[in-house]
């Protein structure tokens, strides 16, 4: 289902409101500032090494369907390979993915590497539900001689990919026209979710039972299961946050964390 | 339960799993995307010729061998070429100063300039100047672009790749090779680009081990006086071509000890700090085709005009600082009182004198050490002097073996008081900062005094 009457503008200056906010996420180089700057216009410098685009970075287009017309805004959000939070990038993004407000996450996948990208949208997959993927790099792959079937990878991972090329803006108003139909919720997504291996699930269960009894608030919280796998995994922020019995306290925190938290 | 105790059981979960139960979890993930890509991607065998050359370049490259073999001669290339190139320059410049030196003094003269003025001015501030540009600026403008031109293609990258290995060996990360190459030209700006290394432990010790590689201010030294004292060593009477290669062969083993040191520090600091855990994946970029305009600019302008400059800056308020001393007779005592201290390592009191006053910036130890050495023999009339190489060894007494621990100690002393700033300002630690200033000291004068009195006494 193409769409026709699709129609990207950018540099948008005079507008009253935001409809719909998007959030970029991707491993470094693959394209995330390119397709940003394809979409909003703005002059953002493209660089190559990893962790350029640490600060956070806000764009603006119209997207014109038929005779509908939204304002969008975008995040572009520093490149990641996971979000362990190890990195103040991995935190930043993290974070922005579990507690702040978006309507879609876009993740974009390196039709080159795909394995490295779908580590991280495996993670992504396990704090939000608000998800598409953006294949891009497809001409790149195809010159390396790397075929993907889309159209089984999106079965599999049960959400929706559009393959593009950020360099030319190729696909794009496909892949925003698609993000829009979740964001209305005319297409319903639900991610394939990580399955643990047996035995640890039973660690899982256990752990689970304990924490929903020391807080019971977060029984019905939509990503329990993730929060159980970093308390696990011993991640600091998340323990704090169940110890306060509160997801949001820490994040102040995090905010005024120095480089170089050994020091 | 209360909070402490499910973290209890969490730890004893742990304990049970001998603390891996994060890789678990991570390699559960991967399993799982290796069973969704298996049959939903293909590699087939691409025809594209540009793909084939390119894996097969990297292949070699990133192979454990083959990386060393070409970063080692690709560096002894680029010096190669820096060593000779910069040689005909270097005589170009130092002939066009002199004489502007030449019409300076006959201008002074003309214009009945009191000689105390005239010396001040001319010895002490035009001297120190025009050295530290003739000796500086033809190296650098050959060695930047050459290094620029490297970066640009993506060969560096992948020379990181290949170091990662050794790196993790000694508790380091794989980038701290790319922010080494930028010490290359400075510490300084080597010690902000750490910044590429995310994880703590990783990043203190990139930036503590920095030092070790010869910045640009050292360079020029480096290359004195390997092409000076340490190529006639082996070859007296060869072509020059051969002699500059010999040269250039003794700075990459003089870098190869820069990371010999590094690497050993490495371990040391990676031992006794607490295991932070650290995780991360190195990317190669593709290859580009380097953009020569760009690399002219990067390199001419940001880089060596830029330390040019500085060294220009700094060369000012230290050639009239030597100069006072020398008129005011205060070198020599100095001189004397330390004369004893640098013995012992191997060196005298004008180099130790000389490194004092070369702390703000590495690039004025050429200069002090000529305008010391001239002026404590109280030898007014410099023109006699053909070349630096009769200043160090006539009023010097330079050898070989003093020439080699002024290298070393060039490699290893502490850093420069622009980097120690940087250093505080990454870091903001201050126990850190004087760890990453004393630490290369105390490795250098030991090094120095092991070398002297085990082993360069009994040759």
């Amino acid at each position: 289902m193409d769409c026709q009457n699709c129609q990207i503008i950018k540099n948008i200056k005079n507008f009253t409101k935001i409809d719909y906010t998007i959030a970029l996420v991707g491993n470094p180089n693959v394209g995330k500032s390119t397709l940003f700057n394809f979409l909003t216009g703005m002059n953002v410098k493209v660089g190559n090494w990893p962790g350029k685009t640490v600060t956070k970075i806000e764009g603006f287009f119209e997207f014109k369907v038929n005779q509908e017309k939204f304002v969008f805004k975008i995040i572009d959000l520093p490149g990641v390979y996971s979000i362990f939070s190890f990195t103040p990038e991995e935190e930043i993004t993290r974070n922005f993915l579990f507690l702040g407000s978006y309507d879609i996450a876009i993740i974009i996948l390196d039709a080159t590497n795909l394995e490295k990208s779908l580590v991280l949208a495996f993670q992504v997959f396990e704090v939000t539900n608000k998800v598409i993927l953006a294949l891009n790099l497809v001409d790149e792959a195809k010159r390396k001689g790397i075929i993907i079937d889309v159209e089984k990878l999106q079965e599999k991972l049960k959400v929706p990919i559009i393959p593009i090329i950020a360099q030319t803006g190729y696909n794009v108003d496909n892949l925003i026209y698609k993000a829009l139909s979740i964001i209305k919720g005319e297409i319903k997504v639900n991610p394939n979710k990580y399955t643990p291996p047996p035995e640890l699930e039973k660690i899982i269960q256990d752990i689970q039972k304990e924490i929903t009894e020391y807080y019971p608030e977060i029984k019905n919280h939509p990503f329990l299961r993730w929060i159980i796998l970093r308390i696990l995994e011993g991640d600091k922020i998340i323990i704090e946050m169940i110890k306060n019995k509160n997801l949001k306290t820490v994040e102040e925190k995090i905010k005024n964390k120095p480089i170089l938290p050994i020091l | 339960m209360n909070f402490q105790e499910i973290l209890e059981k969490v730890e004893k979960y742990r304990i049970q799993y001998n603390n891996t139960l994060k890789d678990k979890i991570i390699e559960g993930m991967h399993q799982q995307i290796d069973e969704i890509l298996q049959d939903t991607i293909e590699y087939k065998q691409s025809n594209d010729i540009l793909t084939k050359i390119e894996n097969y370049i990297d292949y070699f490259i990133t192979s454990r061998i083959g990386g060393i073999f070409v970063l080692i001669s690709l560096l002894s290339l680029i010096l190669w070429i820096t060593i000779t190139g910069a040689n005909y320059i270097s005589e170009f410049l130092s002939n066009i100063f002199a004489s502007i030196e030449v019409f300076l003094r006959n201008s002074s003269n003309l214009l009945r300039i009191p000689p105390t003025i005239s010396s001040f001015l001319i010895d002490g501030i035009y001297k120190s100047l025009s050295m530290v540009v003739s000796v500086m600026l033809p190296p650098m403008a050959i060695f930047f672009p050459l290094f620029t031109f490297l970066e640009d293609l993506g060969l560096l990258p992948r020379i990181a790749l290949n170091m990662d290995k050794l790196f993790k060996m000694v508790g380091a990360h794989g980038n701290q090779a790319l922010t080494m190459m930028v010490g290359f030209g400075c510490n300084a700006a080597g010690v902000i680009s750490t910044r590429i290394i995310k994880s703590p432990k990783e990043r203190l010790i990139a930036i503590i081990t920095n030092n070790f590689m010869p910045c640009n201010g050292r360079w020029p030294l480096l290359i004195m006086i390997s092409t000076l004292f340490l190529a006639p060593l082996i070859s007296e009477s060869l072509n020059p071509l051969l002699g500059s290669l010999i040269a250039a062969l003794a700075l990459v083993a003089s870098v190869i000890i820069g990371l010999f040191f590094t690497l050993i520090v490495s371990l040391g600091i990676s031992k006794s700090l607490k295991s932070i855990p650290s995780f991360y994946i190195l990317e190669i970029p593709p290859y580009r085709k380097p953009n020569l305009l760009r690399i002219i600019y990067t390199s001419i302008i940001d880089r060596t005009v830029f330390v040019l400059m500085r060294a220009v800056y700094m060369a000012i308020p230290a050639g009239a600082f030597v100069w006072f001393l020398n008129y005011f007779n205060l070198s020599t005592p100095i001189i004397n009182f330390l004369t004893p201290f640098g013995k012992m390592f191997g060196l005298d009191g004008v180099i130790i004198l000389s490194y004092i006053i070369a702390l703000p910036a590495n690039e004025l130890v050429i200069p002090s050490l000529l305008m010391l050495y001239t002026n404590a023999k109280n030898f007014i009339d410099i023109e006699e002097f053909k070349s630096i190489y009769q200043i160090l060894s006539t009023y010097g007494n330079w050898d070989w073996k003093i020439a080699l621990s002024v290298m070393l100690f060039s490699i290893l002393h502490n850093p420069c008081t622009t980097t120690i700033l940087t250093i505080y300002k990454e870091t903001k630690s201050i126990k850190w900062t004087a760890i990453a200033t004393l630490l290369p000291l105390s490795i250098a004068f030991t090094v120095l005094f092991i070398l002297n009195n085990l082993i360069l006494k009994h040759l």
